[in-house]
């Protein structure tokens, strides 16, 4: 169904395993805690099928959830992110581009498409996670700060992984 | 009929993502203790106040058999007073000193949800931060210990039932002083496991399992329960000994929660024990 089934099954394993044995231990002053395994939903092809992606996300998000004992957190996150990622498709990049079959990543839409693309989609999600997580609006600022801060962080992370990678 | 049908099938990733959605709310409200908490107060006029209606109109029903629970503690209590009188007449030295705070306060709260049929239940009462509880106090009824106090809010607390197997209490068994640590079976809502009682401690059936004291949570010999039976695990130094529990969790109405208000003294002290 994918072109490279193979890898985009190594690659979830390997970014959930990232995520929860080395990021998720990493907790600055609190308040950073960079999530980059939503790095997934992010590559996969244009032209997944909707259900398929909604699936996707789910298990993704239900993975991180099982391994960090936050059920439904991250699951919710991931889901909304996958719902939401054919719109932001859209508005960052051509319909050539995408009816094209192209899998979004940094050699294909550019840096600043991806780098837009990226930050929208971190946004977005991260908003979800932290205030699921705090679940009300009672601290406000903080959460509005751990938002800010972390998303930055993650954003920062995932650009340097494109970078290594495609640079090779 | 059909056009449902081609409704749904036309607007599947919508549908799709509604469900997933709804999905992981379900989840984070029913899974995380804080979220349920906190979800639990913020729409406390209409989840609570119906919970509460509830429970005020079947509160009518268990008139009788409350009344009866509340005279017979009376009894046991005005029996213990006359001994302390008594005691008092006989060696006017004893006389409590009446500088002193209590070291323990109780409260009264009433039942609003509980569980008996989980892994992990956990017990909200309808007292919160507005009337001096916090995390880490006691429960217990007319009948013995209930739980303990972990999450606070405004007007609700809730807490591990002991029937979770979180909840690890210190006891001791009264015939002999031995204390171990008492820990839900996870099996039967009035049964429990006493661990850590060594092997040449006599132990019968029917002996009386109380709190220890040592817990700073709970006062010394409130009741938990009675040995039904006990065994011997092989390979362990330890016996394997089945409690039942006094207090009935089915029917769970009135709670007490107790207040040590030396803990925060006693903690600190012991956490020099600690540093050193």
């Amino acid at each position: 169904m994918i072109k490279g089934f193979g890898k985009y099954v190594i690659m979830f394993i390997v970014l959930v395993l990232v995520q929860v044995l080395i990021l998720n231990n990493i907790q600055l002053s609190g308040l950073i805690n960079p999530y980059i395994y939503i790095l997934f939903i992010l590559l996969l092809p244009f032209t997944i099928p909707g259900y398929f992606l909604l699936g996707i996300s789910f298990l993704l998000g239900i993975s991180i959830d099982i391994f960090s004992n936050t059920p439904g957190i991250h699951s919710g996150a991931t889901v909304l992110l996958g719902f939401l990622r054919p719109g932001i498709a859209q508005l960052i990049s051509s319909r050539e581009i995408i009816e094209k079959g192209n899998t979004p990543n940094l050699t294909q839409l550019g840096f600043a498409s991806f780098l837009k693309y990226v930050v929208i989609s971190v946004l977005i999600h991260h908003l979800f996670l932290f205030f699921a997580e705090t679940f009300s609006f009672g601290d406000f600022l903080e959460t509005l700060l751990r938002w800010i801060l972390s998303s930055i962080f993650s954003i920062v992370i995932i650009l340097a992984s494109q970078f290594i990678i495609f640079k090779n | 009929m059909r056009s449902l049908f081609r409704f749904l099938l036309r607007n599947y990733f919508l549908m799709m993502f509604l469900i997933l959605e709804a999905i992981s709310l379900v989840l984070i409200v029913s899974l995380n203790d804080y979220q349920r908490v906190t979800f639990f107060n913020s729409s406390n006029n209409f989840a609570g106040t119906i919970y509460e209606r509830f429970s005020n109109l079947d509160d009518y029903f268990s008139l009788g058999r409350t009344n009866a629970r509340l005279a017979a503690e009376n009894a046991s209590l005005r029996k213990q007073l006359q001994m302390r009188i008594m005691n008092q007449e006989n060696y006017p030295i004893n006389r409590p000193d009446t500088v002193e705070a209590p070291a323990y306060i109780f409260t009264s709260a009433k039942v609003i949800s509980n569980s008996v049929n989980k892994q992990f239940n956990y017990i909200t009462i309808n007292k919160g931060s507005r009337h001096g509880i916090k995390p880490d106090m006691g429960i217990i009824n007319a009948d013995g210990v209930v739980g303990v106090i972990t999450n606070v809010s405004q007007n609700y607390s809730t807490g591990l039932s002991l029937l979770n197997k979180r909840l690890l209490i210190p006891a001791k068994i009264t015939t002999n002083n031995y204390f171990g640590s008492l820990v839900w079976d996870g099996e039967h809502f009035n049964t429990a496991d006493l661990k850590e009682i060594p092997f040449h401690v006599i132990v019968n059936v029917g002996d009386t399992v109380v709190t220890s004291g040592y817990s700073n949570i709970f006062p010394d010999g409130m009741m938990i329960g009675i040995i039904k039976k006990f065994g011997v695990v092989s390979g362990t130094n330890f016996y394997d000994i089945k409690v039942e529990l006094s207090t009935n969790f089915k029917t769970l109405k009135y709670v007490e929660v107790v207040q040590n208000t030396k803990r925060a003294e006693l903690i600190k002290l012991e956490s020099n024990n600690i540093t050193e």
